[in-house]
């Protein structure tokens, strides 16, 4: 994207506005790991001369995030819904420390699992970890939030989750750069302060406390300024909403009176109360979970949520309409598209053919190879979330008996094993199934599911530098596998279908990696590797 | 060139296969409809559907617009870069709405197929109110210098020139 000037109007992806704010709030860091749809904010941060980075996962990117939050300075830590699962074990203590510097978290949720494997709520996070939520529903509002989300995480210094949908990451809309000016960061310091920064029992116990304090604190603030708008309508319909369902609302529904919240945790709870009192009938319209249902019912705001049917998929105006007229007849299925496929002369291909060939036991994980599962392969047997092939295929191999066990192999790609597959393989090491096991790690040099990024066994950074490369055999090898092979399974699919077979009888702990560069990175990391940045 | 009533949003769906430049299509598309001062919404789906599987994007703009996806059954017009995806896509037209397929376009005249989404919205560009230069001015926004000549050319084709 081209850099627009301050007070131009641009066409930008919600992605694109939180990295312009980034820019504009001087983030002295961007991290985290690709998943979609919040791959691009990092990617385009860095283009616009931001310093942004890929960590190994979520966990590690929150956690660098915390560092520079507590030297003073100001961090942006993205990931997609599912990551913020990894990253959790931070963040719920994050949130009773004391930040000097503003931390502000973007989970992209993916509402209707256009390329994820679960459609979970995250909003829930900011109530369970005690964390301040900020929900945009356009690029101008994430451009707007990420600069109120630093302001707000400084002045209360606590964490601010920007909770944000695909249809606000990725949908382009006009954005004027400037329309919210942030003070510059403070200069990076650092004084002892234990308490607030050292959660051991004696010193958590008052920070949670704290922590409440700083959420009433927050509550008073949206109720008075937060960033929540009336549009003033008829009487006989107030819809309360967020994010991009606010938009479907507004042409659903172009006459109702609407409240729609920017600050859905704490919420204004006193603003909604005198809302839902000065409208004949009040429904809220949110996607996913009944989740601002649920919060106004406990507050004793008696509310009309959506028929349970509203609660899987995205919401889109046909289903606001749906929604708001209570028309449960079923609702049209759209007429099924082609399928994605792996690509041709991909070389996961030859190695699926071979598990299908071999009638092997399959526990996948996440990425391009997910879609090994899909015929001609049949080739997986399951997929939990990122790095589980390898405890799955262990557990397996435990459980069942020995016929079957022996068929089991677990399947992961580059980018996934160094997420979250390396205690995977720790575990093999420490706790091996009785007839071994066999690892097939596909290694196709990049992170292609989400748009061929790097990762720390690339050796290059996030702008493709050379950087520290972590050797995926060398690891394996100082872990204590006994069999560790490299191969290239394209030149000969049948030796490499024969090396699987031998792994597999001869009982022992194998990891085979099978290395060639996805077809579409091939010409580009070609590139990288003759001119190294 | 046809006008279009100032306060409806005119929604328009451009729908391919992986790898057939409907993404940069509709780019364009926003960017004319930006430089004549509407407010304008694009969305589509990332991440799946990038490897090789049917895509689409919605492009709406007027005078201001609150949802970035069209609705089903309210595209004005569907511009499909492939014949097998019109069939997928054809319940998203508006009754009265216009079709726009590359059965239309004289592929033999293209010097590359690949410009068959430019050609595309060559033929779209008749039924919108942008003049000639704006579209030449966004195809020179969004495309590399050396892909200039060729677009502009199957731009012209597309509008039966």
């Amino acid at each position: 994207m081209n850099q627009p000037t301050q007070g131009e109007l641009s066409l930008l992806s919600g992605d694109e506005a939180v990295a312009l704010a980034s820019l504009d709030a001087a983030v002295a860091l961007g991290t985290g790991y690709p998943g979609t749809p919040s791959t691009e904010i990092l990617e385009t941060f860095a283009a616009l001369g931001g310093r942004a980075q890929w960590a190994p996962n979520e966990k590690v990117a929150m956690e660098v995030a915390i560092g520079v939050a507590f030297a003073g300075a100001r961090a942006l830590v993205t990931m997609k819904h599912v990551g913020l699962n990894v990253a959790a074990d931070p963040l719920f203590t994050v949130a009773l420390t004391r930040l000097d510097g503003g931390l502000v978290i973007v989970s992209a949720d993916d509402p209707g699992m256009a390329s994820s494997q679960n459609e979970q709520d995250n909003r829930r996070y900011a109530v369970a970890a005690g964390v301040a939520m900020l929900e945009p529903a356009d690029s101008q509002e994430a451009y707007d939030f990420t600069l109120r989300a630093f302001q707000l995480s400084e002045r209360f210094q606590a964490p601010v989750l920007l909770r944000m949908t695909t249809r606000v990451c990725h949908a382009k809309t006009l954005v004027r750069r400037g329309s919210i000016q942030i003070a510059p960061p403070q200069p990076a310091h650092f004084e002892h302060d234990f308490a607030s920064r050292v959660m051991i029992p004696a010193y958590a116990k008052p920070a949670h406390k704290r922590m409440r304090q700083t959420l009433a604190d927050l509550a008073a603030w949206n109720q008075d300024e937060g960033p929540n708008q009336l549009v003033p309508g008829e009487k006989s319909l107030g819809i309360v909403t967020s994010g991009v369902s606010y938009q479907h609302v507004r042409e659903a529904a172009p006459d109702a009176s609407v409240l729609k919240l920017g600050m859905t945790y704490p919420l204004p709870i006193e603003r909604i109360r005198e809302f839902a009192k000065g409208v004949d009938r009040c429904m809220v319209i949110e996607e996913g979970d009944p989740y601002l249902v649920e919060q106004l019912r406990t507050a004793g705001i008696a509310v009309e949520g959506k028929p349970e049917a509203f609660r899987f998929g995205e919401l889109n105006v046909a289903r606001v309409r749906r929604i708001l007229s209570g028309d449960l007849t079923p609702e049209p299925k759209p007429v099924p598209g082609k399928p994605p496929a792996l690509c041709p002369g991909c070389p996961h291909r030859i190695a699926f053919n071979a598990l299908h060939e071999l009638d092997c036991i399959v526990a996948g994980d996440i990425g391009c190879y997910s879609l090994g599962v899909l015929p001609p392969f049949d080739a997986m047997d399951s997929l939990v979330c990122m790095g589980a092939a390898i405890g799955v295929g262990l557990g397996l191999r435990h459980a069942l008996p020995i016929e079957q066990a022996r068929r089991v192999v677990s399947v992961i790609g580059d980018s996934t094993f160094v997420h979250s597959g390396l205690t995977g393989l720790v575990e093999m090491v420490y706790n091996p199934p009785k007839g071994g096991h066999v690892v097939i790690l596909l290694d196709n040099g990049t992170t292609a599911m989400t748009g061929l990024q790097e990762h720390p066994g690339t050796g290059r950074t996030l702008a493709h530098a050379a950087t520290g490369k972590v050797i995926f055999e060398d690891l394996a090898r100082a872990l204590g596998i006994p069999n560790v092979h490299v191969v290239d399974p394209t030149p000969d699919p049948e030796a490499f279908k024969q090396l699987v077979k031998s792994a597999l009888d001869k009982e022992e702990l194998t990891l085979i990696i099978a290395r060639r560069n996805c077809l579409l990175a091939a010409g580009a990391i070609r590139q990288y590797e003759r001119c190294p940045a | 060139m046809s006008a279009m009533p100032s306060n409806k949003p005119t929604n328009v769906v451009i729908a391919g296969l992986g790898g057939q430049g409907v993404i940069k299509a509709s780019d364009i598309l926003a960017d004319v409809a930006v430089a004549a001062g509407l407010d304008v919404k694009k969305s589509e789906l990332h991440g799946m559907s990038q490897r090789g599987g049917s895509v689409s994007s919605d492009v709406r703009f007027g005078q201001r617009i609150f949802s970035p996806m069209v609705t089903a059954g309210e595209a004005d017009f569907l511009v499909v870069v492939a014949p097998d995806q019109i069939e997928v896509n054809r319940d998203l037209l508006a009754p009265g709405g216009i079709l726009i397929e590359p059965s239309q376009i004289d592929a033999s005249k293209l010097s590359t197929q690949k410009s068959l989404n430019v050609a595309l919205l060559g033929a779209l560009s008749k039924h919108l109110p942008f003049a000639d230069e704006a579209w030449r001015a966004a195809l020179m926004r969004n495309l590399p210098e050396k892909l200039h000549e060729a677009n502009f050319k199957s731009f012209s084709i597309g509008q039966g020139r």
